[in-house]
Formats: C-alpha cells, structure tokens, sequence
C-alpha cells in the first residue's frame, strides 16, 4: 500500500530536490564562513557576478534565448545606482531599488525589440541593442566618461547600519544576492517557470497550446535584466564605482562564460562558474591580456567537450539534479 | 564657396565618402557573414578577429618582407581564408549537430583567443600602413577632394561584392551551394562533396573578411581591436537586411554607411548609435529585415 501511496515519480522528484536543497546548504554555509578566510571585496565581487549569472541563465537555460547584450542592464543599473547614491545622496537601500528598476525598465525596451526575433538574430540584436547604450553611457554627461562615476558613498543601510564596513556590506550583499537566487528558483518552478521550458522545448506547440509565448519570453527577458540590474547595482556600492568596464560587450561575454563553465540551465552552476572565472581573472590579472587568450580557450574548450558545465557534469555522474 | 542645407560641401561630400568607405567594408564584411551562414548555420564572430589578421597581415609582410599592397590584396585574403579552413577542419565541423548558439560562442571564444595573442604581441596602440604610391593623392572635383585611395576601395568593394553576386547567384558552382544551403543530403545524394564545399566556403568568407582587412590597412590604423567593435555593427547591418539574400547585404551595408556619413554631418551625437537605432526601428516595424525571409 504504501507503494501506492508514495509513487516512484513523486519519490524522485522528492530526492531531487533534496539534493537541491543538500547543496543550497552547504553554498549558504561556505558563503557565511568565507569572509573569514578570503578578503571580503572578492567575495562580494564573486556574489555580484553569481547573481548576473544566475538571471542570465534564466533565459538561456530555462527559456533557450542567448542574450549577448546582458551588460546592458548590469551597467547601465549600475550607472543609475552609483548616480542616486552620489548626486541624489539616495541610502543605499534606495539607490539599489533605483538601480533595479532601471534594469526592469530597460528589460522591458531591450525585450520587446529583440524578441521579435529568434535563435541567433536574437543574440546579435541584444549584442547590437548593448553596443548602442555603451556609447550612449561614453558620451552621457552623468557617466563621467572614460573615468566613470567614482567614490560612490556606501552610506547607511536603513540608516542604521553602516556598510562601509566590510562585513556589513558583506551580509548586506550576501542577503541580496541569496534572495535573489531563491526568487529564480522560485521562478523556474513555478507554472509560469513549466510554460518557460515549454517554450524551449517547442515553440510552435506552446503557441498551439494556446500560450502567447512573446509575452512569455517578454516577461522572463524583464525578469532577468532585473536581476542582472540588482546585481549591478550592488557591484556599483561595493566597488564604489561604476564604470564603461561594466557596459562594454566584454561583460557581456563573460556572464556567457561564467554561466556556460558552471553549466547551461543549472541551478548552482552560474554561482560556481562565477566564483570560478572571478577568481581566476583577479589571480591572472598580472598577466594581461593573456586572460582574453585563456577566456577564448575555455570557451572553446566548453562548447567543444564540456557542454554540460562543471556542476552539470557532477550532476549527471551523481545522477541527482543540482 | 558651395553650401547645402547650409552645410559647406566639401564637409558634406566629405562625410558622405567616408559613409561609402564604412559602407565597402559593411557590405564586404556582412556578405561574407551572410555566405558563412547560408551555408554552415553559423554566425562567425570570429569575422572582426579575421578582418584585423588580415590587416595585420598586410602590414607584417610589407614591414619585414617588403612585400607591396598589390602582392598582399592576393596573397593575404588566400592565406587568412587557409587559417579558416583550418578552424573549420578544427572545430566547426565537430559542432554543426548542435544548437546554432554553440557556433555563435565557440567563434566568440576563437575571436577572443586571437585578438588577445595579437594584443600580447603588437600591443594595443596603432600602426600606420602608407598608402601605395599608385595611388596616393587625390583629385579636386570642384565641390569636394577625392584621395585617390578612397575611391579605389569603393570601386573596387563595389566589384567584389558584384563578382560574388554572380558567383553564388549565376554560375553552377553557386548553383550547388544554394541547393546544398536548401538541401545538403539531397545534394549529397547526387555525388557532390557538400562537407568539402562546407569547408571551401568557410574559408572564401573568411577571404572575404581578410581582403577588406587589407583595404582597410592604410585608411583606419591597424590595431587588434579594429575588427571587435566593427563587427558588432556589422551584426546590427545584418539584422537589418536580413541574411536571406546577398544583394540585400551588399545594399544595406553601402546604404547604412551612407546614412552613418549623413548623420556626422547634421547630428554628430548620434553618429555612433545611428546604425542600432535603425536596427530597432526595422525590428518594430518589419522583424524579418528589410531583404530577409522570416526565421
């Protein structure tokens, strides 16, 4: 009887997400017990990146759309945040939430011209869309140019707490950055999240079910230009700057990387790809240009042998989802 | 002295030549984009990167070996169109099952590998290519100076991008690759080496790529970051006229640089955005491109 009761599709999908939650532990774990050991601005910086890679990987792995332009909302959120915080002398909660929505509201420009097309055009358009407000933010009097928007104030958080220093910011932005990663978990299980693969799956039979799959695609292209604006503008408090860096097709490139070394539609593989790629970039930097030169090889190297990441790998030889 | 719209007209005609300059190599570059994907299904990011080799190409063998600009408008095109096959034989072949996305990533990554080896080498600043001497100077038409040199890189896009007009569109040989782009097994089937043809392709857009690099020699400086941004907007001509046909890429780009001259003239600010602008406009109002089918 109790066979009947629990059914193996229900089991599995039980034991799935107890390996989800199994790893989500230990990701919160490590994260409290890292600024302990490693130097907090890199953690943040990873945490940052992990949160862009994440809502990147909203689209490309739940929705099958490549975004090449993803700097775009990352940047650009970042400018307005490092703005307000600076000019506007916004707190720092406020200056985020401003950052944020300017990154929804782009999301919503950018998604509903570059949706009209599919599959590799709609990676060249957002490429092209990203190109364009790079050089709206060079010329942009607010955006300082070549010198970006510097010594932007942290200020205090509620006015209470004070994230100039280090730990603080570090629990300001760990709290951000993990409720961020739940919401998109939330997301892609959610039915709404089922009509998304759906669409990956196959376009012309969702539109045959009966779904509008542009407001669909639409609606998760905002989703994730917001995410990616909360991460830039976090990225823009805890550098105290925002920069050209951020906007030019160069960030595009590495969310791509980030999220395709960690694995295409995981759940943890943007956040290890991102610790993993910031880490190495920090650790090269001595070297110049050559981290180009090994960008370009992993790329390579991922899209020739190691399509499934490194967390999908692990997840497909454990045979769990992760 | 002769003004129009109140613009003089040595600066208005001056910025229209330099729109039709821009515009040889939109239409150069986006043709090749566009036979490369006709064929493999696949957008070659590494079309910027091949660009500057070929320019860069030019530049190395007249700076050691002294060979001249007319040697290297043949040679170079035939030696950087040879690295593209090998790429092809390389990695393009193993990925063509896949999802078009992986082409698109794995010649990003392939970009990003040689400009950086480039950069590491030759640093990042630019190197000047002088103008070969048969064509150096220019003529006073009256209402503007044409450089002698200007006007042979627009002439002579104009017959490259006609000559692979008719190669693709009139001869057999085009026949073949167009009914290989429709049908590949089928064309198989009547005993036609299609991978071959495949690999041959590659490697005539990447020529393609590699001769204007080496027109563009003694107009922009040569630099390893010249072809990055340039293919970007070259992505934006594309998605304009759509990859459908070749004349519309050939069109669109000479038109697109015209209008990005015109705009220096009445509106610098926009000059650099003008392109994605339009880009957007056409997307709203007819999302296949102006020439293309839809996807």
């Amino acid at each position: 009887m109790a066979a009947l009761a629990d059914p193996p599709l229900v089991e599995a999908r039980r034991d799935g997400e107890r390996s989800l939650w199994v790893a989500f532990v230990v990701m919160v774990a490590l994260l409290i017990a890292a600024p302990f050991v490693v130097y907090p601005v890199f953690l943040m910086q990873a945490l940052c990146f992990a949160l862009f890679a994440c809502a990147f990987n909203l689209l490309i792995g739940y929705v099958g759309l490549l975004s090449f332009g993803h700097a775009l909302f990352f940047g650009w959120a970042s400018y307005l945040c490092a703005h307000a915080a600076k000019v506007w002398g916004f707190p720092p909660e406020a200056a985020v939430l401003f950052g944020t929505l300017s990154g929804a509201v782009l999301g919503v420009v950018a998604g509903s011209i570059a949706i009209r097309r599919q599959g590799i055009y709609f990676a060249m358009i957002t490429l092209a869309l990203a190109q364009m407000m790079y050089f709206v933010a060079l010329r942009a009097p607010f955006t300082g140019g070549e010198d970006g928007i510097q010594d932007v104030p942290r200020g205090h958080l509620f006015g209470v707490f004070d994230l100039s220093h280090e730990k603080t910011m570090y629990v300001f932005v760990l709290v951000m950055v993990l409720a961020g990663f739940l919401f998109i978990y939330r997301i892609i299980n959610s039915p709404f999240g089922e009509v998304l693969k759906a669409i990956r799956e196959n376009e012309p039979r969702a539109i045959s079910l009966g779904y509008n799959t542009d407001r669909y695609k639409l609606c998760a292209f905002v989703l994730s230009a917001t995410l990616a604006g909360l991460a830039g503008a976090l990225k823009a408090l805890v550098f105290q700057l925002a920069s050209l860096t951020d906007v030019y097709w160069t960030m595009s490139g590495e969310v791509v990387l980030m999220t395709l070394v960690g694995g295409l539609g995981t759940v943890f593989g943007p956040v290890v790809g991102a610790f993993l790629i910031v880490a190495m970039e920090n650790y090269l930097a001595q070297f110049g240009q050559w981290v180009l030169v090994i960008q370009g090889v992993i790329f390579v190297a991922c899209v020739l042998v190691f399509r499934r990441g490194i967390v999908g790998e692990l997840a497909h030889a454990l045979g769990v989802k992760l | 002295m002769v003004e129009i719209f109140g613009i003089p007209s040595y600066a208005l005609f001056g910025q229209l030549l330099i729109g039709l300059i821009n515009g040889s190599f939109y239409a150069l570059l986006s043709l090749g984009l566009a036979v490369i994907f006709g064929m493999l299904n696949i957008i070659n990011f590494t079309h910027g990167a091949q660009y500057m080799m070929g320019a860069f190409a030019a530049y190395l063998m007249l700076q050691y070996l002294g060979v001249d600009y007319w040697i290297a408008l043949v040679v170079v095109p035939i030696l950087i169109g040879a690295t593209g096959i090998l790429i092809e034989r390389l990695f393009l072949q193993h990925i063509r099952k896949l999802d078009h996305l992986y082409g698109l990533i794995l010649t990003f990554g392939l970009a990003l590998i040689i400009e950086g080896l480039f950069r590491n080498q030759f640093g990042s600043s630019g190197k000047p290519y002088q103008i070969p001497a048969l064509l150096q100077g220019g003529r006073n038409l009256g209402f503007m100076f044409l450089p002698n040199y200007r006007a042979w890189v627009i002439a002579f896009s104009l017959v490259v991008c006609f000559a692979t007009w008719f190669a693709i569109e009139r001869t057999r040989l085009g026949s073949y690759l167009r009914a290989a782009t429709e049908n590949p097994a089928l064309v198989r089937a009547f005993g036609i080496n299609v991978p071959r043809m495949v690999t041959l392709t590659y490697g005539f857009g990447v020529g393609l790529a590699a001769l204007a690099g080496v027109m563009a020699a003694p107009i922009y400086n040569v630099s390893p970051q010249m072809g990055s941004d340039l293919i970007i907007v070259v992505f934006a001509v594309v998605v304009i006229g759509g990859m459908g046909s070749i004349l519309g890429a050939i069109v669109t780009g000479f038109a697109l640089g015209v209008i990005e001259g015109l705009t220096k003239v009445f509106f610098p600010e926009a000059s650099s955005t003008v392109i994605f602008v339009i880009m957007a406009i056409v997307l709203l109002i007819r999302p296949a491109g102006l020439f293309g089918r839809t996807v």
